[in-house]
């Protein structure tokens, strides 16, 4: 082997001062010797010209196999479907054998219903069924169609403008669902690069809304003024570019995660001031605030105009179900064909529509229903002062009274089932029913959890004492070893 | 898969081109004026942008008529349209009280539950009654009432599957459920041509998204053993799991779902099937139980299936059936569920009385018939409207049956031609078909009688005449086009 190579290494030097010394190597050009080294620049020459005019290297490409891909896919196991059933989620709520309305039946037993947002009593309401009925007997049941596609009924356009006309806005739009106004309201007018401002409480139709229209989403703190301001503040002085993006303040009138209710003067002040839009969500606002009902707005003193979309959920003080969304004609022309949910849903069912015109027809003819419910409130609330271990973490206005732990336990979970045994004995033992806010793993809001009574304007002063007399043994006994 | 003429697809850019054309201009104009009077909010971005709006404003409102015909009946075969005129141009219509009474070729009202039904609709106004309109609380809370409870059972039992979760709209049901079933590191695959709710669910849940050629289960498995072989992108670790989304009946091209073959593919590669019927439950299959009825497949190899109560059921909301545990777990945490009222109680009603009358459990055999006529009637439109030359999309059996039209003029030609000669239907465009795939949708109900079909292919085929929509020859040759694609 050695002697072999060397042999080879002897031929190659032979061969190398063999080519140094051929004549061409010493030549003379123009009087400089040369001495064989233009000869190995030539073929360095043409050794980097080669290797330049070949592919640069690549580490040689091997797809996958059929073979190997079957395997692979042999190989691959998914996890289930879901996780699996734990104890908590085998949780059944009360089955209902009568009308939702103030009083109702569970397990044959009558119940005071605090778990309704029918605030204005209008469940079972004489003039809603009668003209529920007739829509019913006249149109049927659904409208077998988007409204775009002979899904528009005439019901739906009279109850657009009588809901405008009660606003004292120009137009507005009936959606046919209320968890989907909001979601479908949102991503018409924020798209991606839009700066969207919005509380840290808002519920989750509004988070969806928010995640669908991959818009920038800063949150605050929640109804928190000075949190909105520094927010507001930190993006328009920092940012250049935000005076040519669109710019929007989401909040909720009356936070269905919270009670608390929006201080909205505020809020527009600091929108003219750094001129946001603001989009306002009524759904628990609605027919409950102001003189008149007209929500929020009324409630704070601002002109309607000033807010730029109002959203709000048929299916609590309306006693239907639907939503609407209104604003200026441009606001509400512009969701008529960019609002996936009302684009590409079925409308709503005409009689729901015949029955929110006749809601706001009685309520405008009864506007003492809304002191009767202002005075329930105020009745629930002198009746829970002072409750053990439990704190009002509502406003004292908000229909929705919204109850939570003084000490949490540390964990949402255990949390939430002190007091969902709460809720359970005040059931059974006391026939009230009240109802935990349950909250969805897909759900972000991180306020604490707490027991919610939605306070109506039928119930009777005796049903509001009861309620909290029971409420308050309950918690005492309950909470007893936990305070 | 639609081939479009080459002298078609020409002539529609350029009208397309020319109205957009025209639509600039203006805008410039308007931009002018608008400057020059400067009426504008200072210091706001403006609240509409772009193309969509450019849109909307300069072409979609030229013939805006054409969509949203206020009516003022129940949707049944014949209605009561409300005559509308416009002072601006067609930016705003104002209703009048005239009405013209047409034949309806554009409701979903497969099965003829939308008017007035002798067994449904006293039930309905019974259960209105009882229950009250809403019951203003979410299921959760305090809106379980026990028509839910049986509503649930009915719905479960109808579609073959061990449980059922009913939600308040058809939309919210995939928008909301899909984000609770699959999150990060999890694949959706989802069929092109799939409804906006499924492509907003699969958008909200973060998870992946890939499509595959509308209706191709070959391209289904391609996509498959490729995503499966190289797990996610850039961490390359392998899927979570992976759900496939079809539809029984695509809403737009009128197709059936090829769903054997496709739930065949998922069963070999491991993933879900997640199936909505939003159109083809009731309308489709023996007794009407859907696509799984109508092409022989075991509802047991379905994981997931959705559809809806408004279309065949003349109602509203939307179903979720699956197993006992799936459904269990989507309770607890859906949002849908957890968030939104409860089904209003008489429309949960109406869909437990029409399942009813499909079965026969009412006592007379009406379902049947319904089934048997909707079944008849579609067979019977479609096979004419072939035979007189249109380009109609779409499978036997199938109730939808799109015609093609293809250019933006034709759009309100067609429509308001026919709606004169007093036959109402569909057309869609843009945002719900591709721009150049224009199209007239008819959708036949078990509630037309042969005299009104008659008419209005009568109807149809003077105004195809008129409009110029009749891209094949006449009959005999598409009989031997028929017979070489039946091969």
């Amino acid at each position: 082997m050695a002697s072999s190579f060397l042999n080879i290494v002897n031929a190659t030097l032979d061969w190398v001062t063999a080519t140094l010394d051929a004549p061409s190597s010493r030549a003379i050009v123009f009087g400089v010797p040369i001495g064989g080294h233009l000869f190995v620049e030539v073929l360095l020459f043409l050794v980097i010209v080669f290797l330049l005019s070949q592919k640069s290297y690549k580490p040689p490409k091997r797809p996958l196999t059929e073979k190997e891909i079957d395997e692979l896919c042999e190989e691959w196991v998914p996890e289930s479907l879901i996780p699996p059933i734990t104890e908590e989620m085998q949780y059944e709520p009360p089955v209902l054998e009568s009308a939702a309305g103030p009083h109702a039946i569970i397990n044959g037993k009558e119940v005071v219903n605090f778990a309704a947002a029918n605030y204005l009593g209008l469940i079972g309401h004489e003039k809603l069924l009668e003209s529920c009925t007739s829509a019913l007997e006249k149109y049927g049941v659904g409208s077998c169609g988007p409204r775009g596609f002979y899904g528009t009924i005439d019901v739906h356009l009279d109850c657009e403008a009588r809901i405008a006309k009660f606003l004292g806005t120009p137009d507005s739009i009936v959606y046919s669902y209320g968890l989907s106004t909001m979601f479908s309201a949102i991503p018409a007018f924020c798209k991606k690069g839009d700066i969207i401002v919005v509380d840290e409480g808002v519920h989750w139709g509004i988070q969806n809304g928010l995640y669908l229209s991959r818009s920038t989403i800063v949150y605050f703190k929640h109804n928190d003024m000075e949190s909105l301001r520094n927010t507001l503040e930190k993006i328009t002085v920092k940012n250049q570019r935000a005076k040519k993006l669109r710019r929007y303040i989401v909040v909720e009138a009356v936070y269905q995660n919270s009670g608390q209710i929006a201080p909205l003067d505020e809020i527009v002040k600091l929108k003219e001031k750094y001129r946001f839009r603001v989009v306002l969500d009524e759904s628990n606002s609605f027919g409950v605030l102001g003189k008149a009902g007209r929500g929020l707005t009324e409630f704070c003193g601002v002109p309607v105009e000033k807010i730029d979309i109002i959203t709000a959920a048929m299916g609590h003080a309306l006693a239907t179900e639907g939503g609407f969304c209104t604003g200026s004609a441009r606001v509400t022309d512009h969701q008529r064909l960019s609002s996936s949910g009302y684009v590409f849903s079925a409308s709503l069912p005409p009689y729901l529509a015949s029955g929110a015109i006749t809601a706001i027809d009685v309520l405008e003819e009864n506007p003492d229903l809304i002191t009767k419910l202002k005075k329930n409130i105020a009745v629930l609330w002198k009746g829970l002062s002072g409750i053990l271990g439990l704190s009002l973490a509502s406003n004292p206005e908000s229909p929705i009274v919204f109850l939570r732990l003084e000490k949490s336990t540390g964990s949402v979970k255990s949390d939430l089932q002190l007091l969902e045994d709460i809720s359970d004995r005040l059931l059974k033992e006391y026939s009230i029913f009240v109802v935990t806010s349950k909250r969805s793993t897909l759900d972000k809001c991180r306020l604490p959890v707490g027991i919610r009574l939605f306070v109506s304007a039928a119930h009777l002063e005796s049903d509001l004492l009861k309620a909290s007399e029971s409420l308050k043994r309950v918690a005492e006994l309950v909470l007893k070893d936990h305070i | 898969m639609i081939t479009i003429p080459y002298l078609t697809a020409l002539s529609t850019y350029f009208s397309y081109g020319l109205l957009f054309a025209f639509g600039q201009l203006r805008d410039f104009f308007r931009k002018i004026i608008d400057w020059w009077q400067s009426g504008d909010l200072q210091g706001y971005a403006p609240i509409c942008l772009g193309l969509e709006d450019f849109y909307i404003r300069r072409l979609y409102n030229r013939i805006q008529d054409c969509f949203g015909r206020p009516i003022s009946s129940a949707p049944d075969a014949w209605f009561d349209v409300v005559e509308r005129y416009s002072n601006d141009n067609n930016k705003t219509l104002k209703r009048t009280t005239k009405i013209s009474r047409c034949l309806n070729l554009g409701s979903y009202n497969y099965l003829g539950f939308a008017a007035s039904d002798e067994y449904c609709t006293p039930r309905a106004i019974e259960s209105l009654k009882k229950f009250s309109p809403s019951t203003c609380s979410s299921r959760v809370d305090g809106g379980t009432t026990t028509l839910h409870k049986e509503l649930e059972e009915c719905v479960a039992n109808f579609v073959g599957k061990p449980d059922a979760m009913v939600t308040g709209m058809g939309y919210v049901t995939n928008s909301a459920i899909l984000p609770v079933l699959i999150g990060k590191g999890g694949l959706i695959i989802s069929d092109s041509l799939n409804h906006n709710s499924i492509v907003n669910g699969a958008r909200g849940s973060g998870a992946t998204v890939r499509v595959f050629q509308h209706n191709t289960p070959s391209h289904l498995e391609k996509v498959l053993r490729e995503q499966i072989s190289e797990g996610q992108p850039r961490t390359h670790r392998p899927w979570k799991k992976i759900i496939i989304i079809v539809e029984g009946i695509y809403s737009m091209e009128g197709e059936l779902c090829q769903l054997p073959e496709i739930v065949a593919i998922c069963k070999k590669y491991k993933a879900y099937v997640y199936l909505d019927e939003a159109h083809s439950i009731g309308a489709v299959g023996k007794t009407g139980r859907g696509v799984c009825e109508l092409l022989g497949v075991d509802t047991a190899d379905v994981d997931i299936m959705m559809g809806t109560f408004t279309k065949s059921f003349g109602s509203c909301g939307g179903y979720i059936a699956g197993s006992k545990e799936v459904i269990q777990y989507l309770k607890y945490t859906c949002p849908a569920h957890l968030y939104a009222t409860s089904v209003s109680p008489p429309a949960a009603q109406q869909i437990i009385s029409a399942i009813k009358v499909i079965l026969g459990e009412d006592g007379t055999s009406r379902g049947a018939q319904k089934l048997a006529r909707i079944r008849e009637n579609s067979n019977f439109f479609r096979s004419e409207l072939q035979k007189m030359g249109f380009e109609v999309l779409g499978d036997n059996d199938s109730p939808v049956m799109p015609i093609m039209l293809y250019n933006p003029a034709k759009i309100p030609a067609f429509s308001r031609e026919c709606l004169k000669q007093n036959v109402a239907v569909v057309t869609v465009a843009f945002p719900a078909t591709p721009l150049l795939l224009a199209r007239a949708r008819i959708c036949i109900s078990a509630s037309h009688t042969k005299e009104d079909l008659l008419r209005a292919l009568e109807v149809i085929s003077r105004v195809g005449d008129l409009v110029g929509i009749k891209y094949f020859p006449a009959e005999p040759s598409k009989q031997e086009t028929n017979a070489i694609k039946l091969e």
